[in-house]
């Protein structure tokens, strides 16, 4: 894999799995989650309100199915794809059929490759324990691994949440610091199969 | 030279950049957030040059070159700094210099020809603001560039990238101070001869700074003996050296801030603390949290005596956005660092007294 085949992808297809993630928050049910609230004051409950509307834990939480169907399985709250789920080379993306998830909903592959949803608990070794604030703003806001690191990739909608308040990125920030901790070390995402053309 | 192309942030900019391949991308003109105002549209008009100039420099900025420099893909570098008169650089703290407000430092990067110059601006209110100027083909002037960066291709096999805003910010605003280059230890008399890419000495050091009136409350014994890497041998100061002027930026002490990257790795150095080189060689020493692509096992980041079998010269050395370091700023590999920190790994850090023989 070369570097100008995953970097425009990475940035173009930013937006497009942004939609994708959107149309997957409204279409399907979030059947863990807690009304929420209304305002809130308190940092680490507005900060569950805003993970559980956003949408967070459609990717970051594996899916598994119950007895209503497909459902995040919240004993592994936000721990990311599971490393020891062993997958199949992904599906090569052709047509319209751009992009495919695994039944978990944390592994996505599309033209960038394949990437894996982050862990987000304050495990230490794995998760954000070691994150500060700043280091989870600054993520947000540039779209890269730490804040400094590698561009995240589809379909994580940085597109988006990158217009949320500092106000509202540090309630997220409280809220995940308090929820369990998860070992689970999610895997370096995969480059894509085959070279794609990039300009037609 | 073709013309330069917006990098793509929505699909609807990929869409007409698929239809219109090869043709001219609408670049917009944002500035930077944050500024009081706004940034001048012409390079010329940030006080570089000489009224009417694009090549004579304006009296009283200074010339500069840091000991131990940025790898650029092999890109030609010029650098320099003002001060607004009668002001001064507070330098009590050695490793975090106070600039004062309204320092202005501007980098320029030639590929064959004048390509870019960057300027990094303190303002009145205390905070910095970044700005990419792209030149043109005739070397005539430069542009203000999109906040969103943009792409380039200065030959037919060249890209060279104009970083966005936050580009910028990803390197500069990790450090205590978001001057990388104009410090105490990149500025000492007692330069590195084995540093990469190493630059003829401007004269502009820490001892022409005190003489010429711009460095206050600077410790003296930093003028009597200049700063210096406390290393084993000399590759292992020109290896640190490197690492400093090239990842200590990200990789720096965890501090209140709270912006070096969390994964426990330490390649800073300090212009006053004894112990600075010790320490980074004992978190190089560590287990790498690092996993390459399909890889279970962990590494550790240097082994000495194996460079094959250390994660510091594999992801140097790679290019592929996952894995290479630094992750953004180069798309060609560091092959005269990749040698020295190679030798230092096989050679000097395993027995440094037959290294030095």
């Amino acid at each position: 894999m070369s570097a100008s085949v995953l970097k425009p992808f990475s940035v173009r297809f930013a937006r497009l799995s942004a939609a994708a993630v959107t149309c997957a928050a409204i279409a399907l049910p979030v059947g863990a989650a807690e009304t929420p609230a209304g305002p809130q004051t308190d940092k680490a409950a507005r900060g569950k309100y805003l993970v559980t509307i956003a949408g967070c834990n459609d990717c970051h939480t594996p899916w598994k199915m119950g007895p209503t169907g497909p459902a995040p399985d919240m004993s592994r709250m936000l721990s990311g794809h599971p490393e020891s789920f062993a997958l199949p080379p992904a599906p090569a993306p052709q047509g319209p059929w751009l992009v495919a998830a695994t039944a978990t909903n944390t592994a996505w592959s599309g033209p960038w490759g394949v990437s894996f949803t982050a862990n987000l608990t304050p495990d230490q070794e794995t998760g954000l324990g070691k994150w500060t604030l700043r280091n989870f703003v600054d993520t947000i806001r540039s779209g890269r691994h730490m804040g400094r690191g590698r561009q995240i990739l589809p379909p994580m909608p940085i597109p988006m949440y990158k217009h949320m308040t500092d106000e509202d990125l540090e309630a997220v920030y409280t809220y995940l610091r308090s929820i369990p901790a998860v070992s689970n070390r999610v895997p370096e995402p995969l480059p894509p199969a085959a070279p794609v053309a990039v300009n037609r | 030279m073709t013309k330069p192309k917006c990098v793509m942030h929505s699909l609807k900019a990929l869409l007409a950049a698929a239809l219109c391949a090869g043709s001219l991308v609408p670049v917009p003109h944002v500035l930077a957030q944050g500024a009081a105002n706004a940034l001048p549209e012409r390079l010329r008009d940030t006080g570089l040059y000489a009224p009417g100039s694009t090549t004579q420099i304006a009296p009283g900025v200074l010339a500069f070159s840091p000991q131990y420099p940025l790898w650029s893909d092999g890109a030609t570098k010029r650098r320099w700094i003002a001060l607004p008169p009668g002001t001064s650089i507070d330098a009590s703290r050695p490793d975090a210099w106070e600039f004062p407000r309204g320092t202005r430092l501007w980098k320029e990067f030639s590929v064959g020809r004048r390509v870019e110059t960057r300027l990094i601006e303190r303002l009145q209110d205390g905070s910095w603001r970044f700005a990419a100027y792209v030149w043109d083909e005739a070397g005539t002037d430069a542009t203000l560039a999109s906040a969103d960066g943009l792409v380039l291709n200065v030959t037919s096999e060249r890209r060279y990238t104009i970083p966005s805003r936050y580009d910028c910010l990803a390197c500069h605003d990790g450090a205590p101070v978001p001057v990388l280059g104009f410090s105490a230890l990149q500025l000492s008399p007692d330069r590195d001869p084995l540093a990469p890419h190493a630059e003829p000495a401007s004269g502009v050091d820490l001892r022409a700074l005190a003489a010429r009136g711009w460095l206050r409350n600077l410790p003296p014994r930093l003028l009597e003996q200049p700063p210096r890497i406390a290393a084993a041998t000399a590759v292992e100061r020109a290896a640190l050296g490197y690492l400093h002027g090239n990842c200590g930026h990200c990789h720096g002490k965890p501090d209140a801030v709270g912006a070096s990257v969390p994964v426990g790795v330490l390649l800073t150095q300090s212009a006053v603390e004894p112990n600075s080189a010790a320490d980074v060689l004992r978190s190089l020493g560590a287990a790498s949290r690092f996993r390459a692509p399909g890889v279970a096992t962990a590494a550790h980041i240097v082994v000495p005596g194996s460079s094959q079998s250390s994660v510091l010269p594999f992801r140097m050395r790679s290019r592929d956005p996952r894995v290479q370091m630094p992750p953004l700023g180069t798309d060609i590999a560091d092959s005269e660092a990749l040698a020295l920190i190679e030798r230092w790994i096989d050679h000097s850090l395993q027995s440094p007294k037959e290294s030095e023989k």
